[in-house]
């Protein structure tokens, strides 16, 4: 957490820049994603980042199919649960009570998410993941709304990419089932941070010529994941 | 709203709608007489994939796409018309519903630029009533009517597009634009319903003053055969957590009150 002191004293937009920034493992992934001969135990070995995976964190592979996707996709919630539940235990000062209401909603329905998929998936499931949130300062409400912004607007375009990797319509029909949900929250988050504005559904994740919101691949999507993931994720066998 | 004219509509976008409505009046006949014994939670499952497989034979995906412009072109028209309402939307709020309005006049272009693409026609667009034949009497006069519309529309139109994305999935492209839309609706969806003080999200089948088939199955607490209560969460949690689609009568069941001609 003493990490965290740093980022209070940045404006918004310079966090949301630092943590959107692909980081060098984010690299490595993506290297990961594309190559089937690289075992993800070889890659961790060789990773030097400071946050990278102990001997004690576990490889994870996401699998393939469509499996790999629900895989993907519990990844991501697990990762939304983990952040929404150290921000509600631990709340941010000046907090309001119409924000606590919002975020201990998101919270529960990304915890439903994360077990809904872990249900689901069964012997099939990956493991729990663990995670590194020390870039953000969660006393800070810019950080932890930037961050919330951040990783919604990130499920919102990581559901978007997979659909059209999915083979079986129920499992498409559950993911968009979630993944309006996950605009909603998008929605309502960019609206605390800029309220009343056209941010909710805003220019910079809405394109303006089509109305279209982002859609993303997995190798993206886990870029841009990864420096808050402690585990190697291997998916070079997700459906592509 | 006219049954008549709501069947009709359908009819327009799905020819074979007659033939679909008998082949499922049979299918709940042979439910109700075969004597099986369904656990409770198993009979819509069921249901629900009859009747996909009901419409993914015979839609393709110039079908789609005209039901999904024809849900734009509504809602286009209906922010256009509210915009252009002296004095309805307050002066701070308009900007939100000006970047709603650019994003269903976009969606109605690419629609149809899509479907150009395709080589196909897209239908031309209705003639509207807002009022619903004067149920909605005071909807560009009056700012809560208007919202609750416009949050009718975009919940509408999130369970719509949900309700077909299943059918597209042999085109990749037309399934991921699709997708894209649908999370634009979610996005307007939620900032409509906190302008109303509801929540952004929908509990149960809460209709919050508007007519129930709107909300009708929100309540569905079981997905993919997992109860999500039995998870331990709250019936809201587990209901707010994930969305209902619907189904293409279900739709024109809602938005045809709102159709002329």
């Amino acid at each position: 957490m003493n990490k965290t002191q740093t980022t209070s004293h940045e404006s918004f937009g310079d966090f949301e820049k630092k943590i959107m920034l692909p980081m060098r493992r984010g690299r490595f992934l993506k290297y990961l994603g594309a190559s089937t001969a690289v075992s993800a135990l070889l890659v961790s070995g060789c990773d030097d980042d400071d946050d990278g995976p102990s001997m004690n964190t576990p490889g994870v592979d996401l699998g393939s199919g469509d499996i790999g996707i629900l895989n993907y996709a519990y990844l991501l919630e697990q990762l939304e649960a983990a952040f929404y539940e150290m921000a509600v235990s631990s709340p941010y000062s000046g907090i309001s009570p119409a924000e606590t209401s919002i975020l201990t909603d998101i919270r529960d329905h990304e915890k439903a998410h994360r077990d809904f998929f872990k249900a689901a998936l069964g012997t099939s499931a990956i493991t729990t993941v663990e995670f590194d949130f020390t870039a953000i300062d969660f006393g800070n409400r810019a950080s932890v709304l930037g961050t919330a912004k951040v990783f919604e607007d990130l499920g919102v375009s990581a559901y978007n990419g997979a659909g059209k990797l999915i083979t079986n319509p129920a499992y498409l029909l559950l993911a968009g089932k979630i993944v309006s949900v996950e605009a909603r929250h998008a929605s309502a988050i960019r609206d605390l941070l800029n309220p009343f504005s056209a941010d909710f559904s805003g220019d910079d994740v809405v394109t303006t010529d089509n109305g279209l919101d982002l859609a993303k691949s997995p190798t993206e999507v886990l870029s841009a994941a990864d420096a808050f993931v402690k585990n190697t994720i291997t998916f070079d066998k997700l459906p592509s | 709203m006219n049954l008549l004219k709501i069947i009709s509509e359908i009819e327009k976008l799905d020819p074979e709608v007659y033939e679909k409505l008998n082949s499922r009046r049979a299918m709940f006949k042979h439910l109700s007489s075969s004597g099986m014994k369904f656990a409770a939670a198993a009979v819509p499952l069921f249901l629900g994939t009859a009747l996909n497989k009901a419409y993914a034979q015979s839609s393709a995906v110039p079908d789609i796409l005209n039901y999904a412009l024809t849900l734009e072109y509504l809602e286009d028209e209906f922010y256009k018309s509210g915009l252009a309402a002296a004095g309805l939307i307050p002066e701070n709020r308009r900007v939100i519903f000006q970047q709603i309005s650019k994003h269903e006049t976009a969606h109605v272009g690419f629609l149809k630029a899509v479907l150009g693409q395709l080589s196909a026609t897209p239908v031309a667009k209705p003639t509207f009533d807002f009022t619903a034949g004067g149920v909605f009497a005071d909807v560009f006069t009056n700012y809560q009517t208007f919202l609750a519309l416009s949050q009718a529309f975009e919940d509408t139109g999130v369970r719509a597009y949900k309700g077909r994305a299943g059918e597209l999935l042999g085109n990749a492209t037309v399934l991921t634009a699709a997708l894209q839309i649908h999370s634009v609706e979610a996005r307007h969806a939620s900032m409509v319903r906190r302008l109303r003080a509801e929540k952004g999200w929908i509990t149960g089948n809460s209709n919050s003053g508007l007519p129930a088939a709107i909300y009708a199955g929100e309540d569905n607490v079981t997905q993919g055969g997992a109860s999500i209560t039995g998870l331990g969460y709250s019936a809201a949690a587990a209901t707010e957590a994930f969305d209902e689609p619907l189904t293409p009568d279900d739709v024109l069941a809602i938005a045809g009150g709102f159709i002329v001609s």
